[in-house]
């Protein structure tokens, strides 16, 4: 083999498996190998339960030995995002205030991925609850970008990122509410899908914003993403915002389908702010989708400038809802320095959650109140809705859209830390899509002078995941970006 | 662009009293200042005329989805109550709520 077993693509793996010639316990060791000698640089990981992990593989090698395999990724190593539950293992959201919670059942998505056979490790590391562009914010410590450990990884699911990134495990599951799977994916050079609203239970994922959340796959290869993207979705009972989604169009071979398209460009996206060498690379990968025979087509997306404001409005107002249930009364941690019930919440909050979460709770609350509900929530909402105007016009011409995925690349840690705002602004590309509920994707098109990076946006109609993924595959092929790694 | 002035000290003390925050002094006046930075980055919605559109509260026409009324398994007391700070008998237990 002329390539780690820990930065194989899932297909290769399967072969491998199938075969013989390797053992999910041969593999699951590789990357557990993996984190241990390299993690101390990343903080990929939260936690991780070996022995359970190892158990997995071992009945994962008794299946594909008996011919009874469950799926493509049986026996495949996939990571979780920390915010996601997972039966008897630890769920931190990346917060002091969720220490020690031990999730008492399984997401949706994991029990999927059960039944798909792959081999769940670990905990991954996470801006807290979320929020944050940078993982700066998790509780549990700042995650490293692999291809500089100066820098950042992106957030909030800089864990994953840096985790698929590094060879720390082949697949794992991000969660996207602004861009928080898209733009780490771009910052350390893998592929992320954040999904359509509603195409993914929500069920067993700690809510952030429940308008805007969605889970999603990150891996190295278009071809992983769509596969665990397979396991994932689809309609389910205990989600009533899911979806009944025909996955026949995600299978494999429609990804691996070319189409002609006609693509947009919004002009918007590559205004003042957008790094010069990422433009140069956007412009590039424009030009090989014209050579290739798609049809290109400048679009105007005329409410991007608004896009920030609504984003922040609307997200930090279901946040400050969502995170009341954290008071210290049923789980997680509690404050011993109360005095009464009331004084219980304030303390445990105070204590327990970190300073970007009581910012935006704070902010949420805020906008929500009586006397400024109507100038902030309201009219963020019905911005909201001239946004997805915008959007659904402009799909009306043209099949996809094409966009960079962030401003510039992974910045340094503790650059914008002290800057909340310029910290909000790094998301100024991807947020606008959780808004109109579309789904788009993440893939990486090129390298900065410096060695990092640069993530090309596929923005595609709800549902037309096959799409996005199959434009992206078509770049892929003809480029050699996936089999590129960070050296550490 | 803002159509009035922030109280800051006033503001944080009455959010943080709403939101059921403790905050120590640094953060009330990091706070103050931050969120005063973002509420004003916030006032450009008000150059939008939004007059006659709906708000969205959701990106799709959402419909009722409901699922059959059938009884599923739920959680025993002891799995329900695993992750509760404190508790005896089956119950959570808190500080004194009536006097």
């Amino acid at each position: 083999m002329d390539r780690e077993i820990f930065y194989q693509s899932a297909s290769v793996l399967d072969n491998l498996l199938d075969s013989g010639k390797l053992t999910s316990v041969e593999l699951t060791k590789a990357v557990i190998e993996r984190t241990k000698s390299i993690d101390g640089k990343l903080h990929a990981f939260i936690s991780f339960d070996e022995e359970k992990t190892l158990n997995e593989a071992v009945q994962s090698d008794m299946r594909r030995k008996a011919g009874k395999k469950l799926s493509n990724l049986d026996g495949v190593p996939v990571g979780i995002k920390d915010l996601i539950s997972e039966r008897g293992q630890p769920l931190t959201c990346g917060s002091k205030i969720l220490g020690g919670y031990i999730s008492p059942y399984d997401a949706t998505v994991i029990e999927r991925m059960r039944s798909a056979g792959c081999v769940l490790w670990g905990r991954l590391n996470m801006d807290e609850f979320a929020m944050g562009s940078s993982n700066e914010n998790s509780y549990y410590g700042k995650v490293a970008n692999p291809w500089d450990i100066s820098r950042v990884p992106g957030g909030s699911s800089g864990g994953s990122a840096a985790a698929v990134a590094s060879g720390e495990t082949i697949l794992a599951l991000g969660s996207d509410t602004g861009g928080s799977i898209r733009q780490p994916a771009a910052f350390c050079g893998i592929v992320g899908l954040k999904p359509t609203y509603g195409a993914v239970s929500r069920y067993g994922l700690v809510a952030f914003a429940s308008s805007l959340d969605q889970i999603g796959p990150m891996g190295r290869s278009i071809e992983d993403v769509a596969t665990l993207f397979h396991v994932i979705s689809g309609h389910d009972d205990k989600d009533s915002s899911s979806y009944l989604v025909d996955k026949t169009n995600h299978s494999i071979e429609s990804v691996k389908n070319k189409r002609i398209k006609t693509i947009g460009i919004p002009s918007e996206y590559f205004g003042e702010g957008l790094d010069p060498e990422i433009r140069q690379v956007i412009e590039d990968a424009i030009n090989f989708y014209k050579n290739a025979g798609h049809m290109i087509k400048e679009v105007s997306l005329t409410m991007t400038e608004y896009t920030m404001a609504v984003y922040y409005v609307i997200a930090t107002a279901e946040a400050s809802s969502n995170l009341a249930r954290f008071d210290g009364v049923r789980y997680g941690y509690r404050s011993e320095n109360a005095k009464d019930a009331i004084d219980l919440y304030y303390k445990t909050r105070g204590e327990g959650f970190g300073s970007e979460v009581k910012r935006r709770i704070m902010l949420g609350t805020y906008v929500l109140s009586n006397e400024n509900f109507e100038s902030y929530y309201l009219r963020a909402q019905k911005v909201r809705t001239l946004i997805r105007n915008d959007f659904m016009e402009a799909l009306e011409n043209v099949d996809l859209l094409i966009t960079p995925v962030t401003p510039s690349p992974a910045f340094k840690i503790g650059e914008k830390s002290a800057d909340p705002l310029q910290m909000y602004l790094s998301d100024i590309y991807t947020i606008s899509i959780n808004l109109a509920g579309l789904c788009a994707l993440s893939l990486p098109c090129g390298l900065s002078s410096n060695g990092l990076p640069i993530g090309l946006q596929v923005i595609g109609k709800p549902f037309h995941e096959h799409e996005v993924l199959s434009l992206g595959y078509e770049f892929e092929q003809a480029h050699d970006f996936k089999n590129m790694h960070p050296t550490i | 662009m803002k159509d009035k002035s922030f109280d800051h000290s006033v503001h944080i003390e009455n959010i943080a009293m709403l939101a059921r925050i403790h905050l120590t002094n640094q953060e009330r006046q990091g706070l103050a200042k931050s969120l005063d930075e973002i509420l004003g980055y916030f006032d450009k919605l008000r150059m939008v005329n939004v007059e006659g559109v709906e708000p969205s509260a959701h990106v799709f026409q959402l419909y009722n989805i409901l699922r059959g009324d059938e009884v599923g398994t739920s959680f025993d007391a002891k799995t329900a109550l695993q992750n509760a700070p404190k508790q005896r008998n089956n119950q959570v237990i808190v500080p004194k709520v009536v006097e």
